[in-house]
């Protein structure tokens, strides 16, 4: 169960860097954290923070002019690697609620639905003008219509984006996908018992017979 | 209508589709590790039961030691890493799942010991708890991994809503060279496309060099599927796939096994399907390949200078060809064959099967480890095979460690590091910064390429050291 998400104008940090993996969004030895609120200190834990637990003031999410951010702009594939969904869970408890970026790790992609927050992708050169409008403008807002899939910058830049409709209406109601899959009983019901049928050996009870 | 492999298993686990848009696939199998205990939780959250535990299995790996296992959890230096596995023995207790745990006979990597015992079948979709389940593919399965909330939701409803991908080919022709493996072709791959290049796309491997891989070679080539940033990767069945399969503990036997065959073999690509994008590559000019920077991609023949930034055109690929040459401490022009390395793991989901390790002691056989090396076989029945071929001998006897079963070195989450600023010849998967401990410097090379590395001291070319080589 998730917040919904509609509309949001707010700061976006710009993270001028690309290939940004998933053990660098949460390290992990934090990956055996019960996922859930309280995973805000441990985003970005050793870029944010030096050995003695101060703040590194030269990384970007430690600025001023980005305090309060809900946005995230990054550059090409962020989030690769690991599946940890601490990931998404960290992004959110820091307060960020959409991400974009050129192109994002897969399963940190599906992950971030999953915890509320809205990852958007858009063409490389879209992203570069995002990144050009906050660099001039340190603390500008960014608008965010889910409903409508855009982003906006400014008077003059709004961007289409896409998004499949499950994803879409859980965020937009704020509910899990799991209400809408048993909706769908039967009709699972039906394929798995066609399934058995068809495919016998696949019904083996695993385990018991390799012991 | 003619269809790629890919499409034929897809199809026949859609559920249903919602407004034209997401899937409902139907799950077959369900691969969970330590990491897993979150989805249980939700689940918990959730108020479910598991739908259909039989399905799912669970191994201890991430979290296991790979040295003092006789001694049982208590051998665990690091408290939280027992907590997680005691509690994954709890889990798959209640909700009747079947467990290889830290003392199974069976137990080993998930990516290995669900193959090896039949679990992994052609025409399946696997979804597991971490990202290599990609792995599987190499039977001719739709596998990927997936975070914990898909996790409990596939253990609640034995589906899950999955956008299609697009389909990609990757043909490669020729035949890999003599002493060319699997990881290398892997490695030359991802440097070919990039490694976002598979974002968005399924990978269909094959032609002539991929036809001629073993299992455990295709499991390898897939295994890196998710490095070259796709989803998954597979390889269509053949008679080397049902060769392997044939009586493993839990693949189809008799007349099952007939019904199955007369399936598996329709699992091809038909032709004139067509691909969103097709990527050609010879295989017979792959190289022993290293890795120099801080992403898969970053790659290099062992002798060949390492690439400057200045002449690379993408300026978001410079920026991290730059950050990758200070990370790793390295310059322009260097060649890796030229640098000291401070240890050698062979092991991981990517390289820890019985003929990797087989490569490796080949290797091994001709000289003395002058940096320490750590031999951690995928599986306990890896373990038990090699040493029933004498490998583990071979291994000691060059000054190698020949440790237990896990995933180790690879990720570190077991407590096996590399040091702050120590390099790792490393057959695992990853090569980002910190992968192997703060500080840590991996360069991804073959079992064979990494044990030479230990005999040398540095990144080495195996077909260039003499039998007498030492």
């Amino acid at each position: 169960m998730t917040e919904p998400f509609t509309r949001l104008t707010a700061v976006a940090i710009p993270l001028d860097e690309s290939n940004v993996d998933t053990d660098q969004v949460v390290p992990s030895r934090f990956s055996k954290l019960p996922i859930g609120p309280g995973h805000e200190r441990v985003l970005f834990h050793d870029r944010r923070f030096g050995a003695d637990g101060s703040p590194n003031e030269d990384f970007v999410f430690n600025r001023p002019d980005y305090q309060g951010a809900k946005i995230l702009l990054a550059r090409r594939n962020f989030g690769i690697g690991s599946s940890r969904e601490s990931a998404a869970m960290a992004v959110w408890s820091f307060g960020l609620r959409a991400l974009i970026a050129p192109s994002f790790g897969e399963i940190f992609f599906n992950n971030c639905f999953k915890r509320g927050v809205l990852p958007i992708k858009l063409p490389e050169g879209d992203v570069d003008k995002l990144f050009d409008y906050v660099a001039a403008r340190p603390g500008a807002a960014i608008t965010i219509d889910l409903p409508a899939q855009t982003v906006a910058a400014g008077p003059d830049m709004t961007y289409r984006f896409d998004i499949g409709a499950v994803q879409k209406m859980c965020l937009v109601k704020g509910f899990d996908e799991i209400a809408l899959t048993e909706s769908y009983g039967k009709a699972i019901a039906d394929f798995e018992a066609r399934y058995d049928a068809e495919f016998p050996w696949l019904r083996v009870q695993l385990g018991a017979s390799a012991r | 209508m003619a269809r790629t492999l890919f499409d034929k298993i897809w199809q026949r686990h859609v559920v249903t589709q919602f407004e034209g848009s997401e899937a409902l696939i139907y799950i077959d199998r369900l691969l969970l590790h330590e990491g897993s205990n979150h989805a249980f939780r939700t689940l918990a959250a959730w108020n479910r039961p598991v739908r259909r535990p039989r399905s799912a299995i669970a191994c201890a790996d991430h979290y296991v030691p790979t040295v003092g296992r006789e001694r049982g959890l208590a051998g665990f230096e690091i408290v939280a890493n027992r907590d997680e596995i005691a509690l994954m023995e709890r889990n798959a207790h209640a909700h009747d799942i079947v467990l290889f745990s830290h003392d199974d006979p069976l137990q080993g990597i998930l990516h290995v010991v669900a193959p090896e015992l039949g679990m992994t079948l052609p025409g399946t979709v696997i979804v597991g708890g971490d990202s290599h389940t990609c792995t599987h593919g190499a039977f001719g399965a739709v596998a990927f991994g997936t975070g914990s909330s898909e996790l409990a939701h596939i253990l609640a409803t034995q589906t899950l809503w999955q956008a299609t991908p697009q389909r990609m080919r990757i043909i490669v022709d020729g035949r890999l060279g003599f002493g060319v493996s699997a990881k290398d072709l892997a490695l030359a791959i991802i440097r070919t496309i990039g490694n976002d290049g598979g974002i968005g796309y399924f990978i269909e491997y094959a032609g002539s060099a991929v036809r001629a891989l073993s299992m455990e070679q295709r499991m390898t080539l897939c295994n890196l599927s998710i490095e070259g940033g796709a989803r998954g990767g597979m390889v269509a069945p053949d008679d080397t796939t049902f060769g392997y399969l044939a009586d493993r503990p839990h693949a189809p036997k008799g007349a099952d096994l007939e019904k199955a065959l007369g399936f598996w073999r329709t699992l091809q690509t038909d032709d004139g399907a067509s691909f969103d994008r097709e990527v050609r590559i010879d295989g017979s000019r792959v190289a022993a390949l290293a890795s120099w920077g801080t992403n898969p991609s970053q790659v290099v023949a062992v002798d060949e200078p390492i690439p400057d930034p200045a002449n690379e055109g993408d300026p978001v690929r410079r920026e991290a060809m730059k950050a990758a040459l200070a990370y790793m401490d390295l310059k322009p022009g260097m060649r890796l064959c030229d640098v000291p390395i401070n240890c050698v793991f062979i092991g991981s989901c990517t390289n820890a099967r019985i003929e990797d390790l087989r490569a490796a002691a080949e290797v091994a056989r001709r000289g003395r480890a002058v940096v320490p090396a750590y031999v951690v076989p995928g599986s306990r029945s890896v373990k038990r095979q090699a040493e029933s071929e004498g490998l583990d001998r071979i291994f000691r006897d060059a000054g190698f460690e020949w440790r237990d079963s896990g995933c180790a070195f690879c990720t570190g989450v077991n407590g096996d590091l590399v040091r702050p600023g120590e390099r790792c010849a490393s057959t695992s998967n990853r090569n980002y910064k910190g992968r192997q401990g703060p500080g840590s410097r991996t360069h991804l090379v073959s079992p064979a390429t990494a044990a030479a590395a230990a005999l040398t001291g540095h990144i080495t070319d195996a077909r260039r050291l003499g039998p007498a080589a030492q």
